[in-house]
């Protein structure tokens, strides 16, 4: 039988038969958690009366939610977080050398292409840029994981999403995820897969990527896959920590439904207020004034996203009534992003900028908001007290959204700062 | 565990997220009995000091979406909620429920013929709803065999145990 990605990715890692529905076995490449749900994985693994995880290679904790550690609970966390760790021997890093889980785990070359990663995250779909079946879990299920080093997983359905065409340069890879949940809503994938294709697909810088697959359980998907190309070989060749051998859907295989989007249609623009599926173009929402703007997270927190940010702010300043936080999402965005000047682009416009961490996007800590405050925030939830009191509001965009509404002290069209050819162009390093 | 549950209802909407569940302000955490007195907090404020133990919420579709934090279903279980009916359930809620043991039921037409404050009874077992202040019955989706067979044995640390414990038999 012909298989899709997900199908052809779950195949590769189980004995069981795999059709839409079935529940299979599946062994696990990579299974990690971060500071807030490795907690209570911990406790369940002890409940479990599990002693060794099966490959302390294999997994992993990020402390990357309250840290650098907000206060002494957060503390505590991760100190049992980093006990556990070294008991087990299995992966850990300190503040200072990690980042934001699902964009410093790619880079470290610890989700590859072809493999299955469980992460104790929602967003760990991430790694479906790579083409892994990467999905996120609760932590009993994690620690399962560990203990046993398999999961079970019902086949999903799949969902083909096809853009077609050119998108034009101001449109970035969360253009494109936000207008897909704009069209298909917050479950328009619920339980299926999302395997995304098309020559603007195909076209996307790998930072891009991660943003796409990034906000694919924003629609409900358990995984947004990329297809193994040239670029995402060539980013997983140069990082990959271990063997890894690409997986592809077969020609002829059966898709639930054929999600069709014309690029050349898409417009820069804004999920309003409480759903990601909100959406509204950015030029039509001008008169929504700003308070915060956020640009990091696991969704936008990349060198490309900072990169494009940095376009749009360079020699102009972030309007007087406007914070704007920035937090390179890994150590290594970081370093690069200060070589290239960008960080400078960003202290010079005025910019706050921190240490990687999740920080304020899910009302951590770094640019919590009070009653009535709005935020544009480049990470991926706007839900009702998300980033800080259920009084304050927040709006999703891309970073060159982000950027120019932080000068303009509104919801601003990249188009009004950064004319066709000023927008950097992407991917040609990678 | 008893399947068999007495409680008045709460109506929520669609698109209930882990967010409003347990806010991330209180995730340094996943004590049950610290993450309990905040159940719901973000989305109907003072649902603590009015709700009583045993106490069933009923939602529209997708329950539980957002964030996987598996501190949502443990502080509605926490609460003394007995049982969540839903329209449909985000995926990651839905295994983390019947993994920390919180009964859940999907049944849009229950969701359509309750309203808060009506007084529910439910059979687990076998999947019936009753809105004892109508009298309307309801019949939630059966849960996959595999499923089944993992609720009865417990939720899944009981299986990973047993598991482990086979492992170490056969490696002897």
């Amino acid at each position: 039988m012909a298989r899709t990605l997900a199908e052809a990715l779950i195949a590769s890692r189980t004995e069981d038969h795999v059709e839409p529905g079935a529940i299979c076995r599946v062994r696990v490449d990579f299974a990690f958690a971060n500071d807030i749900t490795g907690a209570p994985a911990i406790a369940e693994f002890a409940r479990m009366g599990a002693e060794t995880v099966f490959d302390p290679a294999r997994c992993a904790i990020v402390p990357d939610h309250f840290t650098p550690n907000k206060d002494i609970a957060s503390a505590r966390q991760v100190q049992a977080a980093r006990e556990f760790a070294r008991k087990q021997g299995m992966l850990f890093w300190e503040v200072g050398r990690a980042g934001v889980e699902h964009a410093f785990l790619p880079e470290k070359g610890l989700i590859l292409p072809g493999e299955v990663i469980l992460g104790a995250d929602s967003h760990t779909c991430t790694g479906g840029a790579l083409g892994a079946f990467a999905t996120g879990v609760g932590s009993t299920d994690l620690a399962a994981a560990w203990a046993l080093g398999e999961t079970w997983f019902r086949v999903p359905e799949t969902i083909r999403v096809v853009a077609e065409g050119k998108t034009s340069p101001w449109v970035t890879g969360k253009d494109l995820v936000l207008s897909l949940i704009g069209r298909i809503g917050v479950e328009g994938a619920r339980y299926a897969a999302l395997q995304f294709e098309g020559q603007a697909i195909e076209a996307l810088p790998m930072d891009d990527r991660f943003t796409v697959a990034n906000m694919a359980v924003d629609a409900g998907a358990k995984v947004g896959l990329f297809i193994p190309d040239a670029r995402t070989l060539g980013y997983a060749n140069k990082r990959a920590a271990r063997p890894f051998e690409p997986v592809f859907p077969d020609p002829g295989a059966k898709y639930a439904q054929t999600v069709r989007m014309y690029a050349s249609r898409l417009e820069p623009v804004v999920a309003l207020p409480h759903l990601p599926s909100n959406v509204k173009p950015a030029g039509e929402c001008a008169h929504i004034d700003l308070d915060q703007v956020f640009i990091g997270s696991c969704t936008n927190g990349r060198l490309r996203d900072l990169e494009l940010a940095a376009a749009v702010l360079k020699g102009r300043k972030v309007h007087e009534r406007v914070r704007l936080v920035v937090i390179p999402a890994t150590a290594e965005v970081f370093a690069e992003a200060l070589k290239r000047g960008f960080i400078e682009t960003f202290l010079e416009a005025g910019a706050a900028i921190s240490t990687a961490t999740c920080g304020p996007c899910l009302g951590g800590h770094y640019g919590i908001l009070a009653p009535g405050e709005r935020c544009l925030s480049t990470s991926n939830r706007n839900f009702v007290g998300r980033m800080g009191h259920t009084g304050s509001e927040v709006l999703l965009c891309g970073p060159l959204v982000a950027a120019a509404s932080a000068v303009a002290g509104r919801v601003a069209d990249p188009r009004e700062f950064l004319g066709l050819d000023e927008v950097p162009k992407g991917g040609e390093e990678e | 565990m008893t399947d068999r549950f007495l409680g008045k209802a709460w109506v929520y909407g669609d698109n209930v997220d882990t967010d409003v569940i347990i806010p991330a302000r209180y995730l340094s955490t996943s004590d049950p009995a610290e993450l309990a007195p905040h159940c719901l907090e973000d989305l109907d404020p003072g649902f603590m000091e009015r709700m009583a133990p045993g106490d069933i919420l009923v939602a529209g579709s997708n329950f539980g979406c957002g964030s996987s934090r598996e501190h949502a279903p443990l502080a509605i279980k926490g609460a003394g909620v007995s049982c969540v009916i839903a329209a449909s359930f985000a995926r990651i809620f839905f295994r983390n429920a019947l993994n920390i043991g919180l009964p859940i039921l999907e049944c849009p037409e229950a969701v359509k013929g309750i309203r808060s404050g009506q007084r529910i009874e439910v059979n687990l077992a076998e999947g019936r709803i009753l809105n004892l202040d109508t009298g309307e019955v309801f019949s939630a989706t059966p849960f996959p065999p595999f499923l089944r067979e993992l609720v009865a044995r417990g939720g899944l640390v009981p299986t990973v145990k047993a598991r482990l414990e086979e492992k170490r038999r056969n490696a002897r």
